[in-house]
């Protein structure tokens, strides 16, 4: 793999449309995190017509739920969930500017679809890894919805975030390509 | 008749918590480096990296693996002998929950009721307890944290007699496949196998919670368990991002089943395989 690509916030539609699947990343800014309940109640705020209170223009959404920070540190464990639980809303909030989104796991056609047209990066950051990732966390500020608990929305100042491009914005997917090259396996075989 | 004190059960279940949350079993932590000695994909080799990585700073700074620190699963072997004083068993089990959960600054994941009014219990309990009465006079504890990424890539197949062996190592197959990447692997996989359909699923929690260097003790299980793994690591699923480490382990218990079942079920786990075991 060649070296990491460094990508600073925000992080616009020019930047994302450079990343291409498999790409190593390190990102430097800041991250804006939600998950499901976020999600759930921002595209409930936007089919009522309301403004949201984060403005997602060019932001970075991460899909996390960290531990709480223990004394004197910004963060707790802070590794990716599964984004496909936040497939079903991610066509609306991408429409809301979001160019970029880290997660783990397999998204819809729908939402690759979405991503096409908006020139938004899906980024992986390794499930699991949580404590790690906690190292390039350097900030914690919720901005929304503290009444979620681990699941508010809420800034992280990041400092060489490490994450790969899974679906780039013209929809491949590191995912297949990856796992192509290690599949020797098929049911017939059974 | 020996006793033994609710507070004391708390106290452990609190520290057991922690510990799961915390540190690595050694022999999974042992899994992943021979996995990342045995990695073809250079992306599944960083990756592979990230996960030992992550371990060492974890167990070296007393933080949680995963912030995903799990719904608590129980299991208690009481023995008859023994006479649990000062309280009630369950209470005293979840206020260990509660205590641990708070004060090792453990993600708090548990909503009390499912469908309606999805409302977090804000201290991660109730677990799910399953308690055996045994022999002896004593209380046997394991604590086997249980993240939900991987939980919900688990699955079960009511298979008839008639399907045997080959229909086993679809029905394992067929599920592996639908959760792919997803649950984060490198996977340990726990497979029940006979029983009912509720005892199936109990017997791949139980499965997880032994040893990745120890096979089933009956060789036709212990064949089954490495034929599945071989299928498992030839899918390209590797640890997330394609290669050849998909699972460390695949860990079959059975039981006897009805003369006309064969249920299987599939209970996933992802690399942070948690336990705490004590005996008090």
């Amino acid at each position: 793999m060649a070296e990491s690509i460094r990508i600073t916030t925000p992080f616009t539609e020019e930047m994302s449309r450079k990343l291409r699947a498999g790409d190593s990343v390190l990102i430097t800014g800041t991250i804006i995190s939600a998950r499901d309940a976020a999600h759930k109640v921002m595209t409930e705020a936007l089919a009522r017509g309301e403004k949201l209170p984060v403005d997602w223009t060019n932001q970075i959404v991460y899909y996390l739920g960290p531990t709480p920070a223990k004394p004197g540190d910004p963060i707790g464990s802070c590794g990716p969930t599964t984004s496909g639980r936040m497939d079903a809303y991610t066509p609306t909030m991408l429409e809301q500017g979001i160019k970029g989104m880290v997660g783990k796991g397999s998204r819809t056609k729908e939402v690759v679809e979405s991503m096409k047209k908006n020139g938004a990066t899906y980024f992986a950051a390794v499930g699991g890894a949580a404590a790690l990732i906690a190292k390039s966390v350097k900030s914690y500020t919720v901005l929304a919805y503290p009444e979620l608990g681990p699941e508010a929305v809420a800034a992280l100042e990041v400092v060489d975030f490490p994450a790969i491009v899974v679906i780039d914005c013209e929809g491949n997917n590191f995912y297949e390509i990856g796992q192509k090259d290690y599949r020797h396996f098929d049911m017939s075989q059974i | 008749m020996r006793e033994l004190d609710v507070k004391v059960i708390t106290e452990n279940v609190a520290e057991m918590c922690k510990e799961a949350a915390y540190y690595l079993p050694d022999d999974v932590y042992r899994g992943l480096k021979r996995g990342r000695e045995t990695e073809k994909s250079p992306v599944g080799q960083i990756v592979l990296d990230q996960i030992i990585k992550n371990a060492e700073i974890a167990k070296a700074e007393d933080r949680p693996y995963c912030q995903d620190t799990g719904m608590t699963i129980v299991f208690l072997e009481v023995g008859q002998d023994l006479h649990i004083v000062g309280g009630n068993l369950e209470d005293a089990i979840n206020a260990g929950i509660a205590k641990g959960y708070t004060e090792g600054y453990l993600r708090k994941s548990v909503v009390g009721e499912p469908l309606f009014n999805r409302v977090n219990t804000k201290n991660n309990t109730p677990g799910v307890i399953y308690t055996q009465i045994v022999p002896g006079d004593k209380l046997s504890i394991t604590i086997a944290p249980k993240g939900f990424g991987s939980e919900n890539k688990s699955g079960i197949k009511m298979l008839v007699p008639a399907d045997g062996v080959k229909g086993v190592k679809k029905a394992v197959m067929e599920i592996i496949l639908h959760a792919s990447m997803n649950p984060c692997p490198p996977m340990v996989v726990g497979v029940g196998i006979g029983g009912t359909m509720d005892r199936a699923a109990l017997l791949s929690k139980k499965a997880l919670t032994r040893s990745i260097d120890e096979r089933n003790p009956m060789p036709e299980y212990a064949k089954l368990e490495q034929e599945l793994l071989d299928m498992i690591n030839q899918t390209g699923i590797g640890p997330q991002l394609g290669g050849t480490t998909s699972a460390l382990a695949v860990n079959i218990e059975w039981g006897p089943t009805h003369i006309a079942g064969l249920p299987v079920a599939v209970t996933i786990c992802c690399h942070a395989m948690r336990h705490s075991h004590r005996v008090l």
